[in-house]
């Protein structure tokens, strides 16, 4: 430890925003120690909403697992879905009918814009621009109206599970559906002109929260922060599932690394996520949604581990699962891209940002505590 | 100021059209929002549909549901009487309870808003606290989407062609594989259990068989059924009639499953190490059994592990009663019924074979030799058909023609034999005349969806080639000068509801008389008890129901020391496991009995 002056020391302050703070993305706390306006350290404390998921699910079934996992994450619980159910699907050999893959895939899709769209309140939001965040967050409404639709609930939607979907694709789901990419797609122009065409967005997101490329792979980043920094992996390309492989899209990739680059990052996925809907609903194979799993109460995986991740909204997530051939899973672990994200990544590109900036660049990382602590 | 910078305060400007837009929002409750018609809102329970099963609340992983007793609803077979109350203070609205319920009575519908400052008022029984809930259901499972596996394994059967060819074992059992699967849609209600007569441990060795432990089943099976592989065979089975699944599907296999695991247990040694019971020290009371059938077996097995001095009294030359006598050996082999006594052998019970009570030792001499007597004596004699020319020869009694085709013996049955009743006995009857090689005409006065017999049987024996007439009362025999039988007349009856309300009642209708060609009929119309052993001052002191010995819920007679079950008393039904729960529930009378005397 480097000693310091009493002078020195008396120029700096700890400061605490959060946990409970407007500008902190969910239960938790950075701790900062700043030197004017300027940040000298940061630190990021977790432990204010443990739940315990990973242990609580070692006394739940295979199937009551799921109604759990989706909780990781509130603005994402379907890609939670989707990887557990993937994982148990390895370990037990499980076939997933094609129309339920492509089913999964308009899901995950869906689940990523509207996942995009409160971002975009989060992060206009963190620079004081507000009337964004309430066009966003209205216009998500109408993807959890689809989500009602298609399974009943619109938050948690307990859909993807071992074996397919739930329930099949409603009447006339797929037309609204397409209605809504519609409509969607012609207001991505006016977020536009809200926040990338806003001079205040452009000096606040420019050159801040640099994630250094040379750097980037060897911090674990991941997802629209890493595509940030110019380096286009995306579990999607790179290891398809669902039906990923069989649609045509394109990763979005910016240079740069900083709260801008991603904020491109984000803005165009959705554009691409758009794309890989309407080809999905285009291309529906017939058939069974669902390869049903026996009696969920007796329901027993041979003894066996898989890791699978997928490509979640932040980044890439992956489930650790192992089971000892009983009907509990023995383990269930999650890694989430917040985890790096919110920790690691953070504590190392504060130092030398503004305060004002802590919420800002927290948000274009895209850091979810809950994903922090399991 | 640069361009790019004042373009980048005028562009956001443009938000200001947005003004004159309609609002996303809606103006509750002027507006109310319009539900998607899979929504999963508040629960709605169909309660008369709900058999109480608690399939819901098990799969809760939040506790949000209790099974609470509910005015106006009361347990019945198949019903436990409790339906499910849920607290919304918990509920997560994940639905599983609606996707794991047997009987499709659970669903949510659309309402979700409920507004109260008492927070009891969201301990909801849903059905009942909210009978509009059901014009307003929203997420159902249908068969199709349920969790619940409606459809069973199929067992494996020999074709009829092949079965009439001999006595060989109709049905072939479930390999591993398929006791597994099968196991494995059990629910663990326990509904079973509570229609069992003896109340079998159901759930818990299916259980066992699922988890892949045979032999922790087998422990489980005989813990109250020491004749479960004939259970797992033939037993008349009130606990699949009762199986949650059975509402909407196909019950749980529950006999097949019993028989898989107890036929893993291939010899009595097996049975004993498996088993391993603990047996009581030998406390020198005295019990004498008097008829070595389901119920006199079952007491001797559990009070001989009681530690009590057990010596069965058997007129027959084999044990098993009407199981080793009446069943068939193509529904129940002969040497599964001796694997199973010589087990109980092993754990001391004594049979005098040939020793029939009252005649070969008198009922006096046992009761004096002995602390207490049981009696399963069963039903032994036919009833006769009471129509003109009955004494012919080749007119048989069911349980005699069995009776000699289980000893081995092959009775010349002619060509053509007509078969009187609708019983399971009647069945047997046909299907084993059919193994005989003779043709088989069955006359039944009601219809065959009225036949209190197996649907099982039925159909076994229409595959067989039994042909059956419905609502036909035979009404003389036919002989020829010989004095044999000839053929047999027989009048169509037309069902009438009567007046009271009931059952409809065959009333023959006149001038319908039929003749029907054959050499041999039998009668299968059911069977009585002969209590002639009894003294006459033992008799007296007896009270006797339509031919039955009356005993009290512990099985005991109203003479001292002397209990009675199976057919012979009137408690149960007429079927094996009832004369097993019979002889079970007095054992554990009669050693409590003794446990009173020595206190
Ligand atoms: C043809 C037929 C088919 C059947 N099929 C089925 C079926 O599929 N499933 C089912 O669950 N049930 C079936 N049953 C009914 C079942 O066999 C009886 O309910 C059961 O055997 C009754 O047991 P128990 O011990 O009361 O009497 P029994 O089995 O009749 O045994 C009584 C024993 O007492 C002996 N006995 C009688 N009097 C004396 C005496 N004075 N001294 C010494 N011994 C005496 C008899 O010889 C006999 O061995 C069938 C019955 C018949 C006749």
């Amino acid at each position: 430890m480097i000693m310091k002056t009493t002078s020195e020391r008396n120029k700096q302050t700890t400061l605490f925003i959060g946990p409970q703070h407007p500008g902190i993305t969910g239960n938790m706390m950075v701790k900062l120690l700043v030197e004017g306006d300027t940040v000298v350290r940061a630190e990021t404390h977790i432990g204010y909403l443990h739940r315990a998921f990973e242990k609580l699910i070692e006394q739940r079934n295979w199937l009551q697992s799921f109604t759990l996992l989706c909780r990781f994450c509130v603005p994402e619980p379907d890609p939670m879905e989707l990887t557990y159910a993937r994982a148990v699907e390895a370990i037990e050999g499980r076939e997933v009918p094609p129309r339920a893959k492509y089913i999964r895939t308009i899901v995950a899709e869906l689940a990523r814009i509207q996942s995009f769209l409160l971002w975009y309140g989060g992060q206009a939001g963190s620079a004081g621009l507000y009337t964004l965040g309430q066009w966003t967050v209205g216009d998500r409404n109408y993807i959890l109206d689809l989500f009602e639709d298609l399974t009943g609930a619109r938050i948690y939607h307990m859909y993807i599970w071992p074996g397919g979907v739930r329930r099949d694709l409603p009447k006339g789901w797929a037309d609204k559906t397409r209605r809504v990419l519609d409509y969607l797609e012609k207001r991505l122009d006016d977020y536009n002109r809200l926040l990338f065409d806003n001079a205040v967005f452009q000096k606040r997101a420019q050159g801040v929260g640099i994630i250094p490329k040379d750097k980037a792979l060897e911090w674990g980043v991941t997802g629209p922060p890493l595509k940030g920094t110019g380096i286009g992996n995306d579990v999607r390309k790179d290891e398809p599932y669902c039906a990923y492989g069989e649609l045509d899209f394109d990763i979005p990739v910016y240079e740069g690394g900083d709260v801008w680059a991603r904020a491109l990052v984000r803005r165009d996925e959705i554009k691409q996520s758009i794309r890989i809907i309407r080809q999905a609903l285009d291309k529906m194979p017939g058939g069974s949604y669902y390869n049903r799993i026996p009696n969920p109460m007796k329901w027993r995986l041979p003894a066996g581990e898989a890791w699978v991740k997928t490509e979640s909204v932040r980044g890439e997530i992956g489930f650790y699962v192992v089971s000892d051939g009983t009907e509990k899973p023995r383990r269930v672990h999650l890694r989430g891209a917040a985890y790096t994200h919110g920790i690691s990544v953070l504590e190392k590109i504060l130092p030398g940002q503004n305060i004002a900036d802590v919420s800002f660049i927290l948000n274009s990382l895209g850091a979810c505590p809950p994903e922090m602590e399991r | 100021m640069s361009i790019i910078d004042l373009k980048g305060l005028l562009v956001p400007l443009g938000a200001l059209k947005q003004i004159a837009k309609e609002p996303h929002t809606i103006k509750y409750p002027d507006q109310t929002k319009e539900i998607s018609e899979r929504y999963r809102g508040f629960h709605y329970n169909d309660l008369d549909l709900c058999i109480g099963c608690g399939n819901c609340s098990t799969i809760c992983m939040n506790e949000a549901i209790d099974m609470v007793e509910v005015e106006d609803i009361e347990g019945k077979p198949g019903d436990s009487g409790l339906r499910p109350r849920i607290d919304y203070g918990r509920c997560c609205y994940c639905a599983l309870c609606v996707d794991v319920c047997p009987s499709g009575s659970l669903s949510m519908t659309a309402d979700f808003i409920k507004v109260s400052e008492d927070a009891f008022d969201f301990l909801m029984i849903p059905g009942k606290d909210n009978p509009g809930g059901k014009d307003k259901i929203t997420f159902d499972a249908s068969t199709d989407t349920s969790l619940n596996l409606f459809e069973r394994v199929p067992m494996r059967e020999l074709p009829p062609e092949e079965r009439v060819q001999s006595f060989a074992e109709v049905f072939l059992g479930y390999t591993e594989e398929e006791a597994r699967i099968e196991a494995s849609r059990c629910i663990t209600c326990g509904l079973c259990t509570e229609n069992c007569p003896v109340h079998m441990h159901i759930p818990e060795y299916i259980n066992a068989i699922s988890r892949g432990d045979d032999e922790e089943a087998i422990r489980i099976i005989y813990d109250n059924n020491d004749l479960p592989e004939m259970c797992g065979k033939v037993c008349t089975r009130r606990c699949e009639d009762v199986c949650a699944l059975q509402v909407r599907g196909e019950a749980v296999a529950i006999r097949w499953l019993k028989r898989y695991a107890t036929e893993r247990a291939e010899n009595a040694d097996m049975i004993r190490r498996i088993v391993n019971p603990e047996i009581r020290e030998p406390n020198g009371i005295k019990v004498g059994i008097i008829g070595a059938g389901p119920a006199g077996l079952t007491a001797g097995y559990y009070l001989a592990l009681k530690g009590y001095d057990i010596t069965i009294y058997e007129a027959k030359s084999e044990p098993g009663g009407m199981i080793m006598y009446g069943i068939p050996k193509y529904r129940l082999p002969y040497d599964s019924i001796q694997k199973q006594v010589d087990y109980m052998k092993s754990i001391g019970v004594k049979i005098h074979f040939n020793t029939k009570v009252g005649k070969d030792i008198s009922f006096d001499e046992i009761y004096n030799k002995h602390d207490a007597v049981f009696m399963g004596v069963g039903l032994q004699k036919g009833y006769t058909l009471g129509i003109e020319g009955e004494d012919a020869e080749g007119v048989w009694a069911a349980v005699d023609f069995l009776g000699l085709v289980n000893e081995g013996k092959r009775p010349d049955m002619g060509k053509r034999v007509v078969v009187v009743g609708g019983g399971d006995v009647s069945m047997d009857s046909s299907r084993v005349s059919r193994r005989l090689g003779a043709e088989v005409v069955q006359l039944y006065r009601r219809r065959i969806v009225d036949m209190p017999a197996d649907d099982e049987e039925i159909e076994g024996a229409l595959e067989e080639g039994v042909q059956i007439i419905e609502k036909a009362i035979p009404t003389r025999v036919i002989k020829d000068e010989k004095g044999r039988v000839k053929g047999m007349e027989y009048v169509r009856a037309e069902l009438v509801p009567p007046e009271g309300g009931g059952r409809p009642r065959p009333v023959p209708i006149k001038g319908s008389e039929t003749v029907i060609e054959c050499d041999s009929i039998i009668a299968a119309i059911g069977q009585k008890a002969d209590f002639g052993l009894l003294p006459e001052k033992v008799q007296n002191s007896l009270t006797f129901e339509r031919g039955k010995i009356k005993v009290d819920d512990e099985r005991r007679t109203g003479y001292p020391k002397l209990w009675a079950g199976g057919d012979a008393v009137k408690y149960g039904r007429v079927d094996a496991i009832s004369a097993i729960a019979d002889g079970f529930y007095a054992a554990e009378s009669i050693d409590a009995y003794f446990m009173q005397v020595k206190a």
